[in-house]
């Protein structure tokens, strides 16, 4: 049996999702029995282990989509790859930004007292959630493949210019989100124990290194399907060529 | 380009004038639409004036995603768009005068919708001129934005159930900024509405800019 050939792409993946999985478990490790609860939080502080990197990620994942969609839609660097790149970095985003919401929700019911409130950044992030649905549902339309990059990348031009129109929107129209706290710019003092700063950032990292290699794991699988259509269609061209003789 | 873009929106409201489908289906359908708000909150008039504002932009978005369908499948249907590049008119040119033909009739709606509301919310309408710059600017980037979706969706099966889904969130900021201004201009103190004026200009002016310069890509071989 031939053995079986791993490419620098697969050592790549691998190697990530080593980094991914170690660091999410340092991750879980830390902010679940090392660090302490908070004065005022107490247990409920440990989602903040998650809650702001996963909105990190949702953020560099919908930035990332933005890029690669104008990668395509620009005439010198046009290439195929860039949609691909750009349907797996949104479907990834809509994933992070869904379990952003529902973190969100659950340090709200505590905190606040409410599963949901209309703060700016949590309506937008809904309406950012619904959007890049949308544009993931456009994005599954069937038809011409370069027609479809193309629609596809002008979609995410438009839902990505929206965001901050959105988010000022709703700013003005009312506003109640926790001002970030790791960093209080009036004071500018951290408030925040040495632990749980060195937890969060590990999140960060961890969080990080997870949605690469999802995004890695989602466009190889995307380019795969595209070689195995690629493929059937020449098979089945080859054989119809061989009834005709 | 202007000139294309004139020949475009005369064709568009020649159709309409003989087909007269935004004038006999698309108004009633908004005019249903004020009617179940008003069975929905109630016949109280204390809940229905603050109301006002928000029914009748809603009535408004739903009633111009029925618009758009309609004016892109004008073009889809039997080649049209082919013949139109085939004459050698300018997309950007399509786009204006689509945009035109489409946002004429989406004002005639709002004029009939405004009227409506009126009389069954039970609001007057004072501050007119706040009301009717808030309804043009507005209307420029409901317009802007669903044309520039309907392209996207024009050779589709699924356009119906799409257009929906991808035109609501980004038109979010319309429908909040025309009902502060309504209600700033309703409530007699139309001083707080420059600001939401400023972002419907902002985002109708933005939203016309993209669509003019992506409608000419999206609708090739289309």
């Amino acid at each position: 049996m031939e053995k079986f050939h791993y490419s620098r792409a697969d050592k790549v993946q691998r190697l990530l999702g080593l980094g991914a999985i170690a660091s999410l478990a340092a991750t879980v490790w830390l902010g679940l029995v090392t660090t302490p609860p908070d004065e005022f939080m107490g247990n409920l502080v440990r989602l903040i282990y998650i809650h702001p990197p996963l909105a990190w990620d949702a953020f560099i994942a919908y930035g990332m989509n933005f890029l690669a969609s104008l990668a395509y839609l620009w005439p010198r660097t046009r290439d195929l790859r860039w949609d691909q790149l750009a349907g797996a970095t949104a479907e990834v985003g809509v994933l992070f930004t869904g379990l952003l919401l529902v973190t969100g929700s659950l340090w709200g019911r505590p905190a606040w007292g409410t599963w949901w409130t209309w703060d700016p950044l949590l309506t937008t992030t809904a309406l950012l959630f619904v959007l890049y649905l949308g544009y993931l549902a456009l994005r599954r339309v069937p038809d011409d493949r370069e027609l479809r990059a193309r629609r596809s990348a002008i979609a995410a031009l438009v839902a990505f210019v929206d965001v901050p129109v959105v988010y000022f929107a709703v700013l003005w129209w009312k506003s109640l989100h926790q001002a970030p706290t790791v960093l209080n710019p009036t004071t500018n003092k951290t408030y925040i124990h040495g632990s749980m700063a060195w937890t969060l950032l590990l999140g960060f990292i961890a969080f990080t290194l997870t949605y690469a290699w999802m995004v890695m794991i989602r466009y190889r699988i995307g380019a795969g399907e595209e070689r195995t259509h690629e493929d059937e269609v020449n098979a089945s061209l080859l054989a119809r060529q061989g009834e005709g003789r | 380009m202007l000139r294309d873009a004139l020949a475009v929106a005369r064709k568009d409201l020649k159709i309409e004038w003989a087909t007269r489908v935004t004038a006999l289906q698309v108004v009633p359908f908004a005019v249903v639409v004020l009617l179940l708000f008003g069975f929905a909150l109630g016949p109280d008039p204390q809940r229905l004036e603050p109301a006002a504002p928000g029914a009748f932009w809603l009535a408004v978005l739903l009633a111009a995603v029925l618009g758009i369908t309609r004016a892109m499948s004008i073009e889809s249907s039997a080649g049209a768009i082919d013949g139109l590049r085939l004459a050698g008119f300018d997309s950007a040119g399509v786009f204006l005068g689509k945009l035109l033909a489409l946002g004429g009739e989406l004002v005639f709606l709002e004029f009939i919708l405004s009227v409506v509301t009126a009389i069954v919310f039970g609001v007057s309408l004072a501050g007119y001129l706040w009301l009717v710059s808030a309804t043009i600017y507005a209307t420029l980037g409901i317009v802007a934005v669903g044309l520039l979706y309907g392209a996207l969706l024009v050779s589709s099966r699924v356009r119906e159930t799409l257009l929906p889904l991808l035109f609501f969130p980004v038109i979010a900021p319309v429908l909040i900024a025309g009902t502060k201004v309504w209600q700033a201009a309703l409530s007699h103190h139309p001083s707080g509405a420059s600001s939401w004026l400023e972002m419907l200009v902002v985002f109708g002016v933005i939203y016309l800019a993209i669509g003019t310069v992506a409608f000419g890509p999206l609708l090739e071989d289309a």
